[in-house]
């Protein structure tokens, strides 16, 4: 534990930390261009130059100098001030001055940076280098000219995406940043680069010269597009959300969002739902609520207690909450989330979680992957397994072979594998502290028994030495809302199939837009939800609601998180909030539902599921249920499209375009600026 | 910038050199050369690659070599590593190729010591032989590109073609070894100065000229 004195102030820093994080804790700002926190050294921009003795009378880069044991660092003296200046100089002439017209303007690192540590005024005459201009794919946006070279986005294509597309080409004055012969960046992260950039050579292409930063109210909310549960800002100005950033969460995201993520937001004014609907004579007529309400009453008054609601991916528990209690009030409970028509047992709600937790998952050393995409099904959980390898654990996999970004030993593609594992696999879970096995939907239909079976014979949760307990059993899920809707009950024993065999007169299709609507034919079907998608299509009355977010919610994630969202914006048009609509309708059908507002909707979910109440780790105790222990079947992974899961993707047009152009290899191609 | 050389039409190389692989001779270096290294540290195969496969382009071809892209991607395949780690390396050094060149590729250097030396009489003769920056002669024999520092300051100027250093030029006998070339001989390597070997001084030590004969203990002259 080296102690070293920045600009006098003495700091204790942990061994292996480098002088700039030395500053850093002692309060001071190091201005800094190529380093950042999770990507690796590489000392090139030079801008974070401090004055360091013992050492060569010069200016020192702080970023890859190890703090040692008595040094002495100055920020503030007159040879950092100089250094800063003539850094910053020399950065900017080659920099063109187009602030004006560039999407990074306001949120600009070089700007900012040249603004407090830089000259007033450029000595510069010459002409500027001027660089071509590159392509990247659908999602990034370039003007190589105001590249600076910092190397972050190919540090971060190499150790965080593992798409190893991004480099940089020919050398000195010549050297460009490019994608290999300026092919699309092929990686589900790859927005990522774009707010890894600190000057503006990559820019987010969907809003290219939409918005400027200053414009925009930050809302705090949480991702939908997948159950990992992002922390996320929806960045909103007038009744849009321009933009999705991550926010900072070492324990779900990190620092990361997938490109699903971000740039689904053009989907949340797309083919909305803006009035209700009531088919008449086969055809869907736009009605006043009073209307479409009168028109489920007149079906719910001879359908009785014969009343069911299917919720769907992306709903917030205070929706279902409010479906379940109508539900519930008319006398009924058939409810249920899982629309696809998976049926895993989940009569204890452990063995269907992400037990190690997502931050967890990077101190595992052997980790087997069942029926699971990761890649797409949760893209931040397979940038920390790429962490754990590197940490040096092993993978190996059951299911169809594909590229993981990292290396895999691929065991075949048969859930009966799990009863003959091979010697390889036993010899790397014998040695392993923190086992861990991931269980993605593909091998959960069939295969959640043979998987919790092997949980138990490797051992996966134990004690370990230090005393602290290891669950190495994961679920992946896919939907957002799965993990808070089987912990309000949204789960029947045969899953969809048992509602099917119920025929309900009457069913609540809440956002659900996956489920096999044939099924329903005799069924009333009302659909309450904010895409003109299936659900819509096959509805009898329409009730339009609110996105995520244009609604504050509670979300459960898959490691059972419970995490709160902020409402970003109003619904459009005449659409409601979700619980409100319930609400309303509840007193027209004669079942008055207790609640009057939202805090009291969250209070009375709290009293019934009390985990929901409080933020953080539900914490589901582990009592694996006995099933049969045997499964065989080939795995087919759910996911057909990462792009278009559902319903705001598939209206976004930037996500079909990332799906035609990245999966489907059509060629977008750009006229030649 | 303007230097950046325009890759060939993709599909074009790719028809050509798709099917590239090492011939038996380069199969038997490239084992030779993989061993060299520690397993697990292939990357550093990838200069020495590069330059096997250049050359092995060259023969096919009957010219100095270049890298199409097809042939860069079977390096990297051969070294398991991912096509643009392999293309920035690729990119990065001047003696790689990315476009074809002749049979003799002219490279001047053309940094300090031999500018002032002479390398502009040196490039005066090369146009002088029809010889243009940054392009191949009509018949294919010659291509010419200047470069920097070599590391014959002792001997400036000089050009490199191919494998070969031809020091101390001046415009006459640049323009001798471009027309013996062009002639099929192979003309003189070295310094073309006539008395002098390697790059000892021209005209006999100027310095430690005690030393010539034998060994001579300076320290007690030391002011």
């Amino acid at each position: 534990m080296p102690k070293v004195k920045v600009d006098g102030i003495e700091v204790e820093v942990p061994q292996g930390a480098t002088v700039l994080q030395a500053c850093e804790a002692a309060g001071k700002e190091i201005p800094r261009f190529c380093y950042h926190e999770r990507l690796s050294i590489a000392g090139n921009c030079r801008m974070c130059l401090v004055e360091v003795k013992p050492g060569p009378p010069k200016p020192q880069a702080s970023c890859a100098l190890p703090a040692a044991e008595g040094q002495e660092v100055r920020t503030d003296s007159a040879m950092v001030k100089a250094a800063r200046e003539g850094v910053m100089e020399f950065l900017l002439i080659n920099h063109p001055l187009d602030c004006p017209i560039c999407d990074q303007g306001g949120e600009c690192d070089l700007q900012d940076q040249s603004l407090a540590y830089g000259r007033s005024h450029s000595r510069y005459t010459e002409n500027k280098r001027a660089v071509t201009e590159k392509y990247m794919g659908p999602i990034i946006k370039t003007v190589m000219t105001r590249c600076i070279q910092c190397t972050r986005c190919v540090r971060f294509g190499e150790e965080v995406a593992g798409v190893e597309d991004i480099g940089a080409i020919y050398r000195g004055e010549d050297m460009q940043i490019t994608t290999y012969l300026e092919k699309a960046f092929k990686s589900e992260l790859s927005g990522n680069a774009v707010d890894l950039c600190p000057v503006g050579a990559l820019t987010h292409k969907p809003v290219a010269f939409e918005y400027r930063p200053w414009e925009l109210r930050k809302n705090l909310s949480i991702d939908v597009m997948d159950a990992v549960g992002t922390n996320i800002r929806a960045d909103s100005r007038g009744r849009q959300v321009m933009r999705v950033l991550p926010r900072i969460n070492e324990d779900v995201n990190e620092e990361w969002a997938h490109d699903k993520t971000r740039y689904h937001v053009d989907g949340l004014v797309r083919r909305r739902l803006d009035r209700p609907f009531v088919r008449k004579d086969g055809k869907l007529v736009p009605v006043s609520w009073d209307e479409a309400f009168d028109a489920i009453a007149a079906v719910a008054k001879g359908a009785g207690s014969s009343v069911a609601a299917i919720a769907g991916d992306l709903l917030d528990c205070e929706t279902m909450f409010a479906a379940k209690s109508l539900v519930k009030a008319m006398g009924s409970d058939l409810i249920e989330s899982r629309q696809t028509g998976m049926s895993y047992d989940v009569s204890s709600l452990g063995a269907v979680a992400f037990n190690p937790t997502i931050a967890g998952v990077e101190d595992a050393d052997a980790i087997l992957l069942i029926g699971t995409n990761l890649r797409w099904e949760a893209p931040l959980i397979n940038t920390r397994v790429r962490k754990a390898i590197k940490k040096g654990a092993k993978v190996f996999a059951i299911g169809p072979e594909m590229d993981l970004t990292y290396k895999v030993e691929w065991l075949g593609n048969d859930l009966g594998v799990l009863g003959t594992l091979p010697e390889s696999l036993a010899q790397a879970f014998d040695g392993a502290k923190r086992p861990l096995a991931i269980v993605g939907p593909g091998a959960l239909a069939k295969g959640h028994g043979a998987a919790l079976a092997f949980a138990k014979s490797a051992n996966l949760v134990r004690t370990l030495e230090d005393g602290t307990a290891w669950n190495g059993f994961g679920v992946i899920h896919t939907a957002a809302a799965r993990m808070g809707a089987l912990m309000l009950g949204f789960a029947q024993k045969g899953g969809i199939g048992d509602i099917f065999r119920a025929a309900p007169k009457l069913t609540f299709f809440l956002g659900a837009d996956e489920a096999d609507f044939a099924m329903f034919a005799n069924s009333f079907k009302v659909f309450i939800g904010h895409h003109g998608d299936k659900g819509a299509h096959h509805a009898d009355v329409i009730l339009p609601s609110a996105t995520y977010a244009e609604k504050p919610g509670t979300y459960v994630n898959l490691e059972g998180r419970v995490q709160r969202a902020d409402r970003a914006v109003f619904p459009l048009g005449d659409a409601r909030e979700d619980w409100t609509i319930l609400r309303a309708l509840s007193e027209k059908l004669g079942h008055t539902l207790t609640f009057d507002s939202f805090e009291e909707l969250r209070a009375a979910m709290a009293a019934e599921v009390p985990a929901l109440g409080t933020e953080g780790l539900a914490g589901y105790s582990w009592d694996a249920p006995a099933l049969a222990p045997d499964a065989e079947g080939p795995i087919a992974y759910p996911i057909q499209d990462f792009y278009l899961t559902n319903a705001i993707c598939r209206a976004s047009p930037t996500m079909q375009r990332c799906s035609a152009e990245l999966l489907h290899g059509e060629d977008y191609a750009e006229a030649a600026e | 910038m303007a230097d950046a050389p325009k890759l060939p039409d993709e599909a074009e190389t790719r028809a050509r050199w798709g099917n590239f692989a090492w011939s038996e001779a380069n199969a038997e270096k490239a084992r030779e050369i993989m061993g060299r290294y520690p397993a697990g540290r292939q990357m550093s195969c990838t200069i020495p690659f590069l330059d096997l496969a250049q050359r092995q382009v060259g023969a096919e071809t009957n010219t100095q070599g270049w890298l199409p892209v097809p042939v860069i991607e079977f390096v990297a395949r051969e070294l398991d590593l991912p096509y643009i780690r392999v293309f920035e390396v690729a990119t990065f050094y001047t003696m790689f190729n990315l476009v074809p060149v002749g049979r003799y590729h002219v490279q001047v250097c053309g940094t300090t010591p031999c500018m002032l030396r002479g390398s502009d009489d040196v490039l005066a003769a090369c146009k002088s032989r029809g010889l243009k920056k940054g392009h191949t002669t009509e018949d294919g024999l010659f291509t010419l590109s200047e470069v920097e520092c070599l590391g014959n300051c002792a001997s400036a100027p000089m050009v490199q073609i191919n494998d070969d250093n031809y020091e101390d030029l001046t415009f006459d006998r640049t323009v001798a070894i471009l027309d013996r070339l062009a002639g099929g001989d192979q003309p003189k390597t070295g310094t073309q100065e006539p008395g002098r070997h390697t790059v000892e001084p021209v005209g006999g030590p100027t310095t430690l000229t005690a030393m010539v004969n034998e060994n001579h203990d300076y320290r007690g002259e030391w002011a």
